[in-house]
C-alpha cells in the first residue's frame, strides 16, 4: 500500500538536466556508450520475432543483427538498462509519493480517445527511430553530447515536426 | 562490475532523473510544444552541455580517450526522414520512448499505451525494412561530427553550442515568465 500524502513537486530542470548529463557522462567513461530507450524496444521485437519465426528474424537483416550474439536478445545491454529506468522511476517516485494509476490526457478527449493517440503516436515513433537509429536518448542526448552530425539533424527534424503538427492537435491537449 | 549490471545501475539512475525532473508526465511533456512550460528544453539541453562538456574536458586532460566512445554513425536522409516523423510521434502520445517508460513505471495507462505502440511500430517496421533497404541505408556519412562537418576546431564547436543553449535558457525563461 502506498500511504496517501501530498505528492512532492518536481526537481528544477536545469539542476534535473546537469544530473541527467552526469549520468550520461558515467555511462560515457565507464562503458563507452550513452544512453538509449528505442535500441531496447527493437532487442525486444526481435526476440519476440526469433521465438515466433526464427527463419523470417534470421532473414531480415534488422532483426538478425540483434540475434548475433547467440539469439539472446533479452540479454541485450540497452534491455538491461530500460529494465533500469523503470525500477529508477519507480523507486523516484515512490519516495515524493508521485505513485498512482492515471490517464494523463488533454481535458477534451476521453480516456479510450488518450490511450488510443498514446498508441499512435507511440507507432510513429518507432517508425521514426528506427529509420533515425535511435530516439530522444541514443540520438538526442547521446548523438547529441558527442556532435554527431545525423543526431543533431534527427533533433532539428524531431523538434520542427513536433511544432508543425502541436497547433493541429490542440484539441487532444488544450 | 558485470557489464549487464553497470547497465541496469545506468539506467535506475536515468530513469530516477527523468522522474525527478517531471518528465514522465505527458502533460508536462507536451508543455514544451504549447510553449507554456519548456522544462524538456531545459532539462535535455543541460544534459548535452553537462556530458558534452565533461567528454570535451576528459579527453582534453588525457583521463578518457574519445576513440572509445561509441559516437552514434550519420545517415543524413534516413534520420532527418525519421525525426519528422518521431517528432508527429512525440506530440501526438505526448511522450518520447524513454518517458513512455517513466511514465509506465509510476502508473500511467497513456505511458503503457506509449509503450506497447512504440514496441508495435518497432516491429512492423522491422518486418517491413527489407523493402526499404535502400531508403534505410541511404546517404550514409559514417562517423561524422560537428566539427568535420562545419570545418571548426571541437573546441570551438562546444563553445558555440554552450552559448547557444545559454541564449536558449534566457529565452526559455521569458517566455515561461509571460504573463
Amino acid at each position: 500500500m502506498i500511504p496517501a500524502r501530498a505528492a512532492r513537486p518536481y526537481a528544477n530542470p536545469y539542476y534535473s538536466g546537469i544530473a541527467l548529463g552526469l549520468v550520461l557522462l558515467a555511462s560515457f567513461v565507464l562503458t563507452g556508450r550513452g544512453l538509449g530507450a528505442s535500441g531496447a524496444f527493437a532487442s525486444t521485437a526481435s526476440g519476440v520475432v526469433h521465438a515466433v519465426s526464427p527463419s523470417t528474424a534470421a532473414a531480415n537483416f534488422y532483426f538478425s543483427r540483434y540475434l548475433a550474439d547467440g539469439a539472446r536478445p533479452w540479454r541485450d545491454w540497452l534491455v538491461f538498462e530500460l529494465a533500469g529506468v523503470m525500477v529508477g522511476a519507480w523507486l523516484s517516485a515512490r519516495l515524493a509519493g508521485r505513485l498512482g494509476a492515471r490517464v494523463e490526457r488533454g481535458p477534451r478527449v476521453t480516456s479510450p480517445v488518450r490511450l488510443v493517440l498514446a498508441t499512435a503516436g507511440g507507432a510513429a515513433m518507432g517508425l521514426g527511430a528506427v529509420f533515425a537509429r535511435g530516439c530522444t536518448s541514443g540520438q538526442a542526448l547521446t548523438g547529441g553530447a558527442l556532435l554527431s552530425v545525423g543526431s543533431w539533424l534527427f533533433v532539428l527534424g524531431a523538434f520542427a515536426a513536433a511544432y508543425t503538427a502541436a497547433p493541429l492537435l490542440r484539441r487532444a491537449w488544450q | 562490475m558485470n557489464s549487464l549490471v553497470l547497465a541496469a545501475t545506468i539506467g535506475v539512475a536515468f530513469g530516477w532523473t527523468l522522474e525527478r525532473a517531471g518528465l514522465g508526465s505527458a502533460k508536462k511533456l507536451i508543455g514544451q510544444f504549447y510553449l507554456s512550460d519548456l522544462t524538456v528544453f531545459k532539462v535535455m539541453f543541460s544534459a548535452v552541455l553537462t556530458a558534452m562538456l565533461g567528454v570535451f574536458w576528459l579527453s582534453r586532460l588525457g583521463i578518457i580517450d574519445l576513440g572509445q566512445i561509441y559516437v552514434p554513425e550519420t545517415f543524413i536522409g534516413p534520420q532527418l526522414a525519421g525525426g519528422l516523423v518521431f517528432g508527429v510521434g512525440f506530440v501526438v502520445a505526448g511522450l518520447c520512448p524513454g518517458t513512455s517508460c517513466v511514465a509506465a513505471a509510476t502508473g500511467r495507462g497513456d505511458g503503457v499505451a506509449t509503450v506497447f505502440g512504440m514496441f508495435m511500430g518497432v516491429l512492423t517496421t522491422g518486418l517491413f525494412l527489407p523493402r526499404f533497404a535502400t531508403l534505410y541505408a541511404s546517404t550514409p556519412r559514417g562517423l561524422f561530427t560537428l566539427p568535420e562537418a562545419l570545418h571548426l576546431s571541437y573546441g570551438t564547436v562546444v563553445l558555440m553550442i554552450v552559448l547557444i543553449a545559454l541564449g536558449g535558457f534566457g529565452i526559455a525563461e521569458r517566455i515561461e515568465g509571460r504573463p
